[in-house]
C-alpha cells in the first residue's frame, strides 16, 4: 500500500475501476495555514495530511472525535517502523477522504475480506484529522528509544483528587482522530486498528461528541456540559507568535526529533452532571467565574472582554472569586502558562447507578508540560472549586512530532 | 470538599446567643425553668423514653435526662417533619444530663434514641399556655437559624467528645475499641460537614483520602487512621496522627460552636450533604478500609434533614407542596438505610451494584427537592 492509490468514497459506484483514483493531490491545493482558515466555514472538505506540523492541533476544531490509545505489542523494532509506515499511508489516504488499501471497501475479490470497512462510503472527507503521539511507556527498552526520550515527555505526578483508572490511562501511541462527521471519526480509528493487530492493540478508545474549545478566531465558542461557553481565551491558530511560544517545540528545547511537535496531554474528566444540574445558577457562576448565558466573565458584558482580577463587590468580595476557574487557570497566575485545547464532550451512556457517565475529554497541546500543563493543573487541583463536580479517571502524555512531509512516515526522525 | 457555599459569608467571632443550654446535671442543679413547674424527668433506657408528664407550658422548659441504659443516648425536641427544637447528644450509661429549651405552643415528639441510631423511641409531648405565635416571615428565617445553629453546636460538642474517646482508644493500642468508635466519631462530623468543611485548610487535614493528598504533604486525619486500624489490624505508628487528629478537630469544634449562618446557607449545606452521599458515600469511597460508609451515609442525611427542617416553618409559608416532598423523600431514603441495619449500626457496606442503585434513586429524588429549598427561601 502505498500514497497516492486508494478509492474515491464519492462516486465510488460510478467508477468501477477505481483504479482512477488521482490520490490526495487534487485536495492539496492550498497552503497548511490558509487551508485552516478557509475551512472553518466549510465542514466537508479535507484538510491537508502533510505539513511542518501535524494537522489536527490548530486545525480549526472539528466537531467530533474518536481518540485511540495503543499498546505495542510487537517487541520488533522493524515492525512498529513498519506499521508507522502503513498507517501514515493509511491516514493520508483517509484524511484525503478516500477508502484505505488498493481496492478499497467494496472492489476486492469476492473471497478477500475488504480492504476498507466501508462505513464511510459515501461521506465526504469531512474535515478529517489524525494526530499521532508517542507516550513515555515506549521509551523503554523494547525499541531502543530509551536515550530519545524527550526531557518534556515526564511521567504526570499524582494530582489531588486523581482518581485514575489504568485501562483508562497511558498508552504507548496515542492516535487523535476528529473530524465534522463523527462516523468519518470512527472509521479512521477502526481501521487504523485493524491495520495494527498482531502488532499493537487498542488500550482504550474514547468517542467525543462535541467539541468545547475553538482554536480559530472565526470559531463560535461552544458550551461544555456544565452548559457554560469553554475555551474563550484558548490559543488560536491566528496567535502565530504566541504558538511559537507555547505551542510548538522549538530547537532550542530539543530533542531534533521532537522540533515543530507539540505535547499531548490527555485527561478523562468526568463531571457529576447531576449534581451540578442541582447547584444554584450564582454558585454555578462564581465557580467557573463566568456568567452562564454570555460567558461573560464576572463584572463584564462581552465574552471577550479581559477579566477583571481586582474588581470587588459591594460587600469586599473579588466579583472573580479567588478559587474559581478562570482565575486558577488564566496565564497571569500560572508565569504566563497557556494551553492549546481541544478537548471534547462525551457521554458514554450512564453508570451502575443510573447517572451519565458523562464529562469532558480534555485535550491539550502544549511547548513543555512541565511549564504548562503540570503547574496549571496543580494549582487547579489543589483550590478549584469545580473539583467538587469533577473528577479526572484516565489520563495520558504524548509527544507528537513534526508533521509528515510526502515519503516520509510518522515520527520517521525518532527512528532515525 | 465543601468550600464553596459558605465562601466568604461566614463571619467568625460572634458568640452566639444560645436559646438551648446543656450541661452536666450532677455539677449544679438545674435552675427552675420559670413559674414553678419544675423538669420534665427523662428516664432513658435501651428500650424506653419515660417522661415524667407529657404536658408543659409553653416558654422555657427543662428536660433532665438520665440515662439508665447500656447504650449511649440522644434526647431530642422535634416539632413537625423532626424539626430540631433541642437536643442532647452522647449521654452515656449512668449520665445525666439536662435540655433547657425555648416551646412555644403546639405539638411535639420527645425523642430517646438508644445507640444513637435510627427513629429513637418516640412519644408526644403537648406543649399549651400561650397564644399560638403569629411571627412574620424575617422572624420565622431567625429562629431557622438559630434553631440549626444550635443543632450545630451540640454535634460539635460530641464531635470532640467521641474523638477524644477514639484518639485515647487508638493511643492505648484498643484495636478493636477504636474501630468500634471510627464510624461513631464521624457520625457528628459527617452530620455538620459543611460547615466542618468551610474553615478552610481544616477539612483535608482531617478528613482527606489519599487520593486527595499532594504529593509531598502527609496524609493525616480519621482515613490515615482507617487504613492502619483495617488493612494492617494495628494503631502502632498511628499516636501522632491521633494527635494532630484531635487538635484539628478541636479548632473544628471551637469555629463552629461560634459560626454565623444565614438562611440560604442551611438550604445549601442541606444539599451539599447530599451531594456528598451521592459522590462519597454511595459509591463505597469514603470509609474504603473499614466499610462503615453507611454510617457517613444516614449521618449526612440527617444532618440534611436538620437544616431543611429548621427552615420548615418558612418553607411551608411559601411552598406547602415541596414541604411535603420533602417529607416524603426524607422518609423514602432512611427507609432504604435501614434495610442495612445491624445490631446499633449498620452492615459493612459491601452491596450489590444494584443495591447501590436503589440508595442512589432515592438519593437523587430526596436531592431534587432539597436543591429547591434556596430558591424559595431566597424569593423575596
Amino acid at each position: 500500500m502505498t500514497e497516492g492509490k486508494g478509492i474515491s468514497r464519492r462516486g465510488l459506484f460510478g467508477a468501477a475501476g477505481a483504479a482512477v483514483a488521482t490520490g490526495v493531490a487534487g485536495y492539496a491545493a492550498h497552503s497548511v495555514l490558509t487551508g485552516e482558515e478557509s475551512q472553518a466555514a466549510d465542514n466537508t472538505g479535507p484538510v491537508e495530511f502533510h505539513g511542518p506540523h501535524q494537522a489536527g492541533i490548530v486545525t480549526p476544531v472539528q466537531d467530533r472525535l474518536h481518540f485511540a490509545a495503543f499498546d505495542v505489542t510487537t517487541t520488533k523494532r522493524d515492525d512498529l517502523i513498519a506499521l508507522l509506515t502503513e498507517w501514515t499511508a493509511a491516514a493520508a489516504l483517509m484524511t484525503a477522504g478516500r477508502d484505505i488499501g488498493q481496492y478499497g471497501a467494496v472492489n476486492g475479490p469476492d473471497e478477500a475480506p475488504p480492504e476498507d470497512t466501508g462505513e464511510a462510503i459515501g461521506l465526504p472527507p469531512a474535515r478529517l484529522t489524525l494526530t499521532i503521539g508517542f507516550g513515555p511507556s515506549l521509551f523503554d527498552q523494547r525499541f531502543g528509544l530509551a536515550a530519545k526520550r524527550p526531557k518534556a515527555l515526564v511521567d504526570l505526578p499524582h494530582f489531588i483528587g486523581d482518581d485514575l483508572d489504568p485501562n483508562r490511562s497511558g498508552g504507548d501511541i496515542a492516535v487523535q482522530a476528529c473530524s465534522d462527521d463523527p462516523q468519518v471519526a470512527v472509521h479512521a480509528i477502526r481501521n487504523l486498528a485493524r491495520i495494527g493487530f498482531g502488532r499493537v492493540a487498542v488500550r482504550y478508545s474514547q468517542l467525543g461528541f462535541g467539541r468545547t474549545s475553538s482554536t480559530s478566531k472565526a470559531q463560535a465558542t461552544p458550551r461544555n456540559l456544565f452548559g457554560f461557553k469553554d475555551g474563550t481565551n484558548n490559543l488560536k491558530l491566528e496567535d502565530t507568535d504566541k504558538l511559537e511560544q507555547q505551542l510548538w517545540v522549538q530547537p532550542e528545547d530539543g530533542p531534533d526529533w521532537m522540533v515543530g511537535g507539540s505535547y499531548l496531554v490527555s485527561r478523562r474528566i468526568r463531571m457529576n452532571i447531576e449534581i451540578w444540574d442541582r447547584t444554584s445558577l450564582g454558585e454555578q457562576e462564581t465557580i467557573i467565574g463566568r456568567g452562564k448565558g454570555t460567558g461573560a466573565p464576572l463584572g463584564k458584558a462581552d465574552e471577550f472582554d479581559a477579566i477583571d482580577f481586582a474588581a470587588k463587590t459591594s460587600d469586599g468580595e473579588p466579583k472573580v472569586p479567588m478559587d474559581s476557574h478562570v482565575r486558577l487557570a488564566h496565564p497571569q497566575f500560572n508565569k504566563g502558562a497557556e494551553l492549546l485545547r481541544r478537548g471534547y464532550n462525551f457521554v458514554d451512556g450512564s453508570d451502575g447507578l443510573g447517572r451519565l457517565d458523562a464529562g469532558l475529554f480534555f485535550l491539550a497541546y502544549q511547548r513543555d508540560p512541565r511549564k504548562q500543563f503540570i503547574p496549571i493543573q496543580n494549582q487547579l487541583a489543589r483550590s478549584d472549586t469545580m473539583n467538587e463536580y469533577i473528577h479526572h479517571v484516565g489520563s495520558g502524555i504524548f509527544a507528537c512530532p513534526a508533521g509528515v512531509t510526502p515519503g516520509t512516515y510518522w515520527g520517521e526522525k525518532l527512528f532515525t | 470538599m465543601f468550600t464553596s457555599t459558605t465562601r466568604g459569608v461566614i463571619a467568625l467571632g460572634a458568640v452566639l446567643g444560645l436559646a438551648t443550654l446543656t450541661g452536666c446535671a450532677d455539677d449544679t442543679p438545674a435552675a427552675s425553668a420559670d413559674d414553678g413547674t419544675g423538669p420534665v424527668s427523662v428516664k432513658a433506657t435501651d428500650s424506653a423514653c419515660d417522661l415524667s408528664r407529657r404536658d408543659v407550658k409553653s416558654g422555657t422548659s427543662t428536660f433532665s435526662v438520665s440515662n439508665g441504659g447500656s447504650k449511649v443516648t440522644e434526647f431530642y425536641v422535634y416539632a413537625e417533619g423532626d424539626r430540631v427544637m433541642g437536643e442532647v447528644e452522647n449521654i452515656g450509661p449512668g449520665l445525666k444530663r439536662d435540655l433547657i429549651v425555648e416551646l412555644p405552643t403546639g405539638k411535639y415528639q420527645a425523642v430517646c434514641k438508644p445507640g444513637m441510631v435510627g427513629d429513637g423511641i418516640r412519644g408526644d409531648l403537648t406543649v399549651a399556655g400561650g397564644a399560638a405565635a403569629q411571627v412574620d416571615e424575617d422572624t420565622l428565617l431567625k429562629q431557622a437559624t438559630d434553631s440549626y445553629q444550635r443543632y450545630v453546636n451540640s454535634q460539635a460538642v460530641a464531635l470532640e467528645q467521641k474523638t477524644t474517646e477514639f484518639v485515647t482508644a487508638v493511643k492505648a493500642g484498643d484495636v478493636a475499641k477504636a474501630k468500634a468508635l471510627f464510624p461513631v466519631s464521624r457520625t457528628y462530623w459527617e452530620r455538620i460537614e459543611p460547615v466542618a468543611e468551610s474553615f478552610g485548610d481544616l477539612d483535608p487535614k482531617i478528613d482527606a483520602r489519599v487520593n486527595d493528598v499532594e504529593p509531598g504533604t502527609e496524609w493525616t486525619g480519621y482515613h490515615r487512621i482507617e487504613q492502619a486500624l483495617w488493612v494492617s489490624n494495628t494503631t502502632k505508628g498511628m499516636e501522632k496522627y491521633a494527635d494532630q487528629l484531635l487538635t484539628d478537630v478541636k479548632t473544628v469544634v471551637a469555629k463552629a460552636k461560634v459560626v454565623k449562618l444565614n438562611p440560604l446557607q442551611l438550604a445549601n449545606g442541606a444539599k451539599e450533604l447530599l451531594d456528598e452521599v451521592a459522590t462519597g458515600k454511595i459509591t463505597g469511597e469514603e470509609d474504603r478500609y473499614s466499610h462503615t460508609d453507611l454510617y457517613d451515609f444516614q449521618a449526612n442525611v440527617e444532618g440534611s434533614q436538620a437544616a431543611v427542617q429548621a427552615l420548615r416553618p418558612a418553607l411551608q409559608a411559601r411552598d406547602a407542596a415541596l414541604v411535603t416532598s420533602l417529607d416524603t423523600n426524607f422518609k423514602a431514603v432512611f427507609a432504604a438505610v435501614d434495610k442495612y441495619r445491624e445490631g446499633d449500626g449498620f452492615k459493612p457496606y459491601q452491596v450489590s451494584e444494584a443495591e447501590k442503585k436503589e440508595l442512589s434513586r432515592v438519593v437523587d429524588g430526596l436531592a431534587e427537592p432539597v436543591s429547591k429549598v434556596a430558591g424559595v427561601i431566597a424569593k423575596k
